[in-house]
């Protein structure tokens, strides 16, 4: 039953996503297309409806995944309007290549969390206690934020832990972990938010903790730069902030 | 002067015109692939610890998944090919499933079923401690989900296509049952067998989706060339392109090797 939920849980944003992007084109319809960091998914999927029902005849199209893959998409010419990444390393890969119309900037701030299965059947409440070689640790790639975050904060705490899986992105450790085929890892406190209570956060001290950033960005090559900016304006309203924050994210 | 009948057969235009555009399409990614990458810097990337390690772990896991297709998957497709049960298109069909299903959606259901949570796994774990993710015996799992009816149906098609009299002659001599599935049987379908074998291997070789969900990715453990040229594409796009072409090459020398001798005789042999 668990097992069975949790997947429905790491599938609904997918599920969300479809259901407001199968409707049918019409005509003089604007598709907006955001490429944005997995972590984000819950809150701009919310978001996105909203803006779609206040802004007819536009439809919000999302490419979600680790932010590494979306810049390199965008770097290999993918056509996308905006941009929003985990992290300033992924968007700078970007903007280097000068392919931002204007600066990016930063619109939510989160931090990291430990994530248990539920109950914490381990009693694991620091980072000191992930250092069990018995215990099954998943992250991703250092180059997926997430990954660089989490070996931060470990280096930090000056502790040394052997992951038993590198994920594809944020998405995937939540799913091992709430699964219960993982036993824990390190994902965003606004992960946690959206994962409802499919796994069980631990507060990592904030003398260990790191700052994750969001930047946000127009795509030079966009065809659609107006809508772009409307939809980032809206992001910034005070709805939109109050989104970002209700599942976990800090704003500036 | 004679000429053979293909030679006569003329196409109309156009058909030649869409088929020739049909291979420049499969044919333009490999140019692609060529052009891309960085021939200088082959052998050095080519002999990167994390590169061999994939390399080796994709041969040992692929070539277990072959002998697992054969022990399993042959009784299987004999099973299917002369016994007449019910039940007997289920399983055929199931076969054609796991074929054509999406890969990740094979290694969703491996998670839920042999994970530590699943159907079979929590037994597993607590009546013998075995947890199977995470683990290289999983992707060979992963592989063998995928890659098995390859095997099996290819089989099945080479039994069907047996004339059974050889068999029937062979028993009223006083052959056994086993002594004629070893003797008669199985040198007549060796062209299938083989052709299924190298289907199931090659698409072993190739699994990305099962294993990634349900094995996990750790450089050593349990990821293979697929995985790791994944990995690759975001810390180093050369390695990617090189581990890519030697994918490639891999492919491709398997089939020049069997080219004539049983791929030919044999591509009637999967027929579904």
């Amino acid at each position: 039953m668990f097992a069975r939920r949790a997947l429905v849980s790491a599938l609904a944003p997918v599920i969300l996503f479809s259901a407001c992007t199968s409707s049918s084109e019409s005509q003089g319809q604007t598709t907006l297309n955001v490429y944005a960091a997995s972590s984000l998914a819950t809150p701009f999927a919310f978001a996105a409806l909203a803006y779609e029902k206040n802004h007819p005849g536009v439809k919000v199209q999302f490419n979600l995944g680790a932010s590494s893959d979306l810049a390199r998409f965008i770097q290999e010419g993918a056509p996308a309007d905006v941009f929003a990444s985990a992290d300033i390393t992924n968007m700078d890969k970007v903007e280097s290549q000068d392919l931002l119309d204007s600066q990016s900037f930063i619109f939510a701030t989160t931090y990291l969390e430990i994530i248990v299965e539920k109950g914490n059947p381990l009693n694991i409440s620091s980072l000191q206690d992930l250092t069990d070689p018995d215990l099954i640790f998943v992250t991703t790639n250092p180059e997926v934020p997430i990954g660089r975050y989490t070996a931060e904060a470990l280096e930090k705490a000056s502790v040394t832990v052997t992951p038993d899986s590198l994920e594809s992105n944020v998405k995937g450790i939540m799913l091992k972990v709430a699964s219960g085929e993982a036993d824990a890892g390190i994902v965003y406190h606004s992960e946690v938010i959206a994962a409802d209570d499919q796994v069980e956060g631990v507060e990592i001290p904030t003398e260990f903790n790191i700052v994750a950033e969001f930047p946000i960005g127009i795509i030079k090559n966009s065809a659609n730069k107006k809508e772009a900016q409307r939809f980032i304006d809206y992001l910034l309203s005070p709805v939109g902030q109050s989104l970002l924050t209700q599942y976990g994210f800090q704003t500036p | 002067m004679r000429q053979s009948p293909r030679h006569r057969q003329r196409l109309p235009w156009p058909i030649s015109a869409i088929a020739l555009f049909a291979v420049a399409f499969i044919l333009s990614p490999f140019i692609g692939l060529l052009w891309r990458t960085p021939w200088s810097k082959f052998t050095d990337i080519v002999l990167e610890q994390e590169i061999r390690d994939a390399l080796w772990l994709s041969l040992k896991t692929s070539l277990m998944t072959a002998i697992l297709c054969v022990i399993f998957g042959v009784p299987l497709a004999w099973l299917l090919a002369r016994v007449n049960f019910p039940g007997r298109r289920f399983i055929r069909a199931l076969m054609t499933l796991s074929m054509v299903l999406p890969p990740v959606v094979g290694g969703i259901a491996l998670l839920y079923t042999f994970g530590r949570r699943g159907l079979i796994g929590q037994y597993l774990d607590s009546w013998f401690g075995i947890r199977l993710p995470f683990t290289t015996a999983a992707v060979v799992m992963a592989q063998c989900f995928v890659a098995m009816p390859f095997l099996v149906l290819s089989v099945e098609a080479g039994l069907r296509q047996l004339d059974t009299r050889f068999e029937d002659v062979a028993r009223t001599l006083g052959g056994s049952r086993w002594y004629v599935f070893r003797q008669v049987t199985l040198p007549s379908i060796k062209p299938s067998l083989i052709a299924g074998l190298v289907l199931a291997w090659a698409r072993a070789l190739g699994e990305f989706g099962a294993t990634i969900t349900f094995a996990g990715n750790l450089p050593g453990t349990t990821q293979t060339m697929p995985l790791a040229t994944y990995a690759a594409l975001d810390s180093n796009p050369e390695s990617a392109l090189i581990l890519s072409l030697v994918m490639v090459a891999v492919a491709f020398s398997i089939l020049i090797a069997l080219r004539e001798r049983w791929l030919g005789r044999a591509d009637q042999g999967l027929a579904l």
